[in-house]
C-alpha cells in the first residue's frame, strides 16, 4: 500500500515528527503492515501518542462505517475510525446519548478506547472503556480476536487505555445513553478560592450528572484557584420549557493562522478569564444549553490550536487521590503562578472510581488540567517539577495530553504497567506496535 | 431525486462518496463490487447513516461473460431502477504497464469491461425511455502523456463510448453523463508526489449525484479541470511531444 512521508504533530503541535503514513480504504487492509506502528484516528491527542518518528502510522479515517445501531437497545457497533461528531448526528434524533464523552467531538471511537477517555460524568459513569461491550483487536501476528470484558479480557483491559499498544482496535460495540431531547439544563457556582471550589464540587447537594469546573490559573494569593463550578443533567421529557429553538449545531468560526506568540500572554489570559469569571458567576439561576454548546464550546472554533502559536503547546493534565487532592493542587498551582507561563485553559474536576483498564488515566480524586504554551526549555524544567508533586502525592499524568514525561515517572504513576507489559509481551513479543510516546516512556522494552 | 441507483465499482472512496450523496437524497442503491465483504459493510453503513435501502453483490468487470445475469439480478432486486454509476477503474502502473499482460487488463477493466455492462444498462434503460447513466472517465484520456497513457486511452476509449451513447440515447429520454476527476484524494493518489489541487471524494460524489438534476453532458471535477484540460489539449504535437508529463 501506498505511503506518504509527513511532518506530523498531535492536536499541541508540539512536538512535530517525520511519519510515513499509510491510509487504508478497506477493513482488509487494516492490519500490521510494518514493525514500529501505532494508528491514528483523528490527531486529537496533544502530544505524540499518535506519532511514530521514522516509523509507520496507519490512518484509520476511512475506516470509519457503522455497521449495526439497536435503536431499543441503545447498541451501536462501528468501525473504529468514526468520529464521535459522526455517531452523534445518528444516535442523537433516535433518543441515544455517548456515554461517556471527551471536550471535543471530534475524536474517533477507537481513539477513545485506547486513551479511555473520561468526561464531566466520570464520578457517576466511569471512563469510556466502561461501556465498551466489545471490541476487534488486530494482532501484531495479523490475527483477529474479539475482546471483552468475559472474552479475552485481558487483552481487552490491556486495549483500553493501552494508547494503541497491544495492536490495531478494528471494530467497537458501545452502549450507548437514553436522553429524552438534545438539552442540557446547567446550573453555575463562583468559587471564590480554591478551598470553596472543592467545597462545591465535593456537595452532594450541587452534584449532577456532569460536574466540571473552570478555573483561572492566573489569580494568586487570597484569589489562588478561584473558578467557576459548572453542573449539568440531560433535560428531561418536559423539563426544557416549550418554544426553545433546537439546539443547533455546526461550526462558529475558523481560526485560519497561527497567532503570533506575544498575543496570548499573562495580561491578555488574565484579562479574559476575570471577564469570564464576571460572567459566568452573574449566571445564578439555571440555564438550557444544547449539548454541543456544553459538551464541545472548543470544537466552535476550528483549529483552536493555532491560538498558542506555530510553536504548538502541552497539555498538562494529572489526577491526585482525593485525600491528598487538595493539598496537591494547591502546591501545583503555587509553583505554576511562580515561575510558569500563563495557562489559558485550566479545569478541575472529581473522578471516581479507578476503572479496570490496565493503563487508563483515571483515578478516584481530582483532575487538573492546563494548556501551557511551548517557548522555551524552562516550561519543562517546571513540568519535571509538577511530575514531583503529583508523584509525591500518589497521582498520575494522563498519556494522552502528554508530550514529555520521563520513562521513570511513567513507571511511578502507572503501577499497573508490569501487568500490562506481561499482556503486552504474550500478543506483542516483537514490540511492533510502538509510537513515539511509547519509545519516550520506553514501554514495551524492559520493565 | 432518483429512485434506485445501481452503482458498479461501488468500494472506492469516489463511489462511496457518490453513494452517500445518493442515500442522502433518500435514494435506494444498489452497491456492486468485487470485495463483497466491504460491500456489506459500505451497505450497512449508508442504510444506518440515511435509513434507504441497500441491495449489494458482487461484480467483477473483466468477467464480461457474467454481466447479463448480475444485470438481471440488479433488476429482480430494484425493478425501479432508474440510474447508473459506472465508477469501477484500475490504474495499474505505467512502467509495468509496459508488458502487455498488464496494459491488457487496465483495458480489459476500464474499457472493455465498462463497454459490457453499459450496454446493458442502455438497452434497458432505452426500453424504459428514462433513467441515466453517469461513466466515469477521467482527465488522462484527454490527451495521452507518458506517465500513464495506457490508462489514458482506455479512458479516452470510455469517454468516446460514453459520447457516442449519449447521441444514441438522447432521443429515448435517456441522459448520458460523462464525469471527468482530476486528482482526488483517494487510495489511488494517495503518497503520490505532485500532485496540486485535490479534492475531496465528498466534493466528487456530491457533484456526481447532483450531475443528473443538472444539464451538463461532460462534467470535470472540480470544473477548472476542463480549462487546466482547454490548456493542455492546445498544446501544439510537436512542443508536446518534447515535454515530461
Amino acid at each position: 500500500m501506498a505511503v506518504s512521508i509527513t511532518k506530523l504533530g498531535g492536536w499541541g503541535r508540539y512536538p512535530v515528527q517525520s511519519c510515513e503514513l499509510e491510509r487504508p480504504e478497506r477493513y482488509r487492509d487494516l492490519r500490521p503492515s510494518s514493525a514500529r506502528l501505532i494508528v491514528r484516528g483523528q490527531g486529537r491527542s496533544y502530544g505524540d501518542a499518535a506519532l511514530n518518528e521514522n516509523g509507520r502510522v496507519l490512518l484509520t479515517e476511512r475506516i470509519n462505517r457503522l455497521l449495526d445501531f439497536d435503536m431499543e437497545q441503545g447498541v451501536l457497533h462501528a468501525e473504529a475510525g468514526v468520529t464521535l461528531a459522526d455517531l452523534l448526528e445518528i444516535i442523537v434524533p433516535h433518543g441515544w446519548f455517548l456515554p461517556v464523552t471527551p471536550g471535543t467531538k471530534f475524536v474517533s471511537l477507537g481513539g477513545c478506547v485506547a486513551a479511555d477517555v473520561h468526561g464531566k460524568n466520570h464520578h457517576r459513569d466511569g471512563s469510556f472503556g466502561k461501556h465498551v461491550l466489545g471490541l476487534e483487536l488486530i494482532l501484531a501476528s495479523g490475527e483477529r480476536i474479539w475482546c471483552s470484558p468475559a472474552e479475552n479480557s485481558e487483552q481487552f483491559w490491556a486495549t483500553v487505555g493501552g494508547m494503541g499498544l497491544t495492536g490495531i482496535i478494528g471494530e467497537v460495540q458501545l452502549k450507548l445513553q437514553p436522553v429524552a431531547n438534545a438539552w442540557m439544563s446547567v446550573r453555575h457556582r463562583a468559587a471564590s478560592n480554591l478551598e470553596r471550589l472543592f467545597e462545591l464540587l465535593q456537595d452532594p447537594q450541587l452534584d449532577d450528572h456532569y460536574a466540571v469546573a473552570w478555573l483561572d490559573s492566573l489569580a494568586t494569593g487570597k484569589g489562588l484557584g478561584r473558578g467557576i463550578a459548572m453542573f449539568a443533567h440531560h433535560a428531561e421529557a418536559g423539563e426544557v420549557p416549550a418554544g426553545l429553538l433546537p439546539a443547533g449545531a455546526g461550526r462558529g468560526w475558523d481560526l485560519p493562522f497561527d497567532l503570533p506568540r506575544w498575543v496570548m500572554n499573562r495580561q491578555s489570559i488574565s484579562a479574559f478569564n476575570d471577564r469570564y469569571y464576571r460572567r459566568q458567576a452573574a449566571k445564578r439561576e439555571p440555564f438550557f444549553s444544547g449539548h454541543d454548546a456544553y459538551f464541545y464550546p472548543l470544537d466552535s472554533i476550528g483549529h483552536w490550536n493555532r491560538l498558542y502559536g506555530k510553536h504548538g503547546f502541552v497539555q498538562y493534565q494529572c489526577v491526585l487521590p482525593e485525600a491528598s487532592a487538595h493539598d496537591g493542587i494547591a502546591q501545583l498551582l503555587e509553583a505554576l503562578a511562580r515561575s510558569g507561563p500563563a495557562s489559558f485553559l485550566a479545569v478541575l474536576k472529581r473522578l471516581g472510581a479507578e476503572g479496570s483498564g490496565l493503563l487508563s488515566f483515571p483515578l478516584a480524586g481530582y483532575t487538573l488540567a492546563l494548556d501551557l504554551p511551548v517557548r522555551d526549555h524552562e516550561l519543562f524544567a517546571l513540568l519535571d517539577a509538577l511530575d514531583e508533586i503529583v508523584i509525591r502525592h500518589g497521582g498520575r499524568v494522563y498519556l494522552a495530553k502528554d508530550a514529555r514525561l520521563s520513562a521513570q515517572s511513567f513507571r511511578a504513576m502507572y503501577p499497573g504497567y508490569e501487568q500490562w507489559l506481561r499482556v503486552k509481551n504474550s500478543i506483542d513479543p516483537e514490540n511492533k506496535f510502538s509510537s513515539s510516546l511509547s519509545r519516550r516512556l520506553e514501554i514495551g522494552s524492559g520493565a | 431525486m432518483s429512485e434506485a441507483v445501481l452503482i458498479l465499482g461501488a468500494t472506492s472512496a469516489i463511489a462511496r462518496a457518490t453513494a452517500a450523496a445518493f442515500a442522502a437524497q433518500g435514494t435506494a442503491l444498489y452497491l456492486a463490487a468485487r470485495d463483497e465483504e466491504e460491500l456489506g459493510r459500505i451497505a450497512a453503513d449508508l442504510r444506518i447513516r440515511y435509513g434507504v435501502a441497500v441491495h449489494h453483490g458482487s461484480f467483477d468487470a473483466e468477467a464480461v461473460d457474467s454481466h447479463a445475469e448480475f444485470f438481471q439480478s440488479v433488476l429482480a432486486a430494484m425493478p425501479r431502477l432508474s440510474g447508473v454509476v459506472l465508477a469501477f477503474g484500475y490504474l495499474g502502473d505505467q512502467q509495468v504497464a509496459r508488458d502487455f499482460a498488464v496494459g491488457a487488463r487496465i483495458i480489459a477493466v476500464n474499457f472493455t469491461g465498462a463497454v459490457s455492462v453499459l450496454n446493458l444498462c442502455a438497452d434497458y434503460f432505452e426500453q424504459a425511455r428514462r433513467g441515466f447513466i453517469i461513466g466515469i472517465s477521467s482527465v488522462a484520456g484527454d490527451r495521452g502523456r507518458q506517465s500513464n497513457y495506457v490508462y489514458g486511452s482506455a479512458k479516452g476509449a470510455l469517454s468516446l463510448y460514453l459520447q457516442g451513447l449519449r447521441n444514441r440515447l438522447y432521443p429515448g429520454g435517456v441522459r448520458v453523463i460523462t464525469v471527468k476527476p482530476g486528482f482526488v484524494d483517494t487510495a489511488m493518489t494517495f503518497g503520490l508526489p505532485g500532485l496540486f489541487l485535490v479534492a475531496t471524494p465528498q466534493y466528487v460524489g456530491t457533484r456526481i449525484a447532483a450531475a443528473p438534476g443538472r444539464s451538463a453532458d461532460v462534467v470535470y471535477l472540480p470544473w477548472f479541470w476542463r480549462y487546466i484540460m482547454l490548456v493542455i489539449q492546445l498544446i501544439p504535437e510537436c512542443i508536446f511531444k518534447r515535454m515530461k508529463l
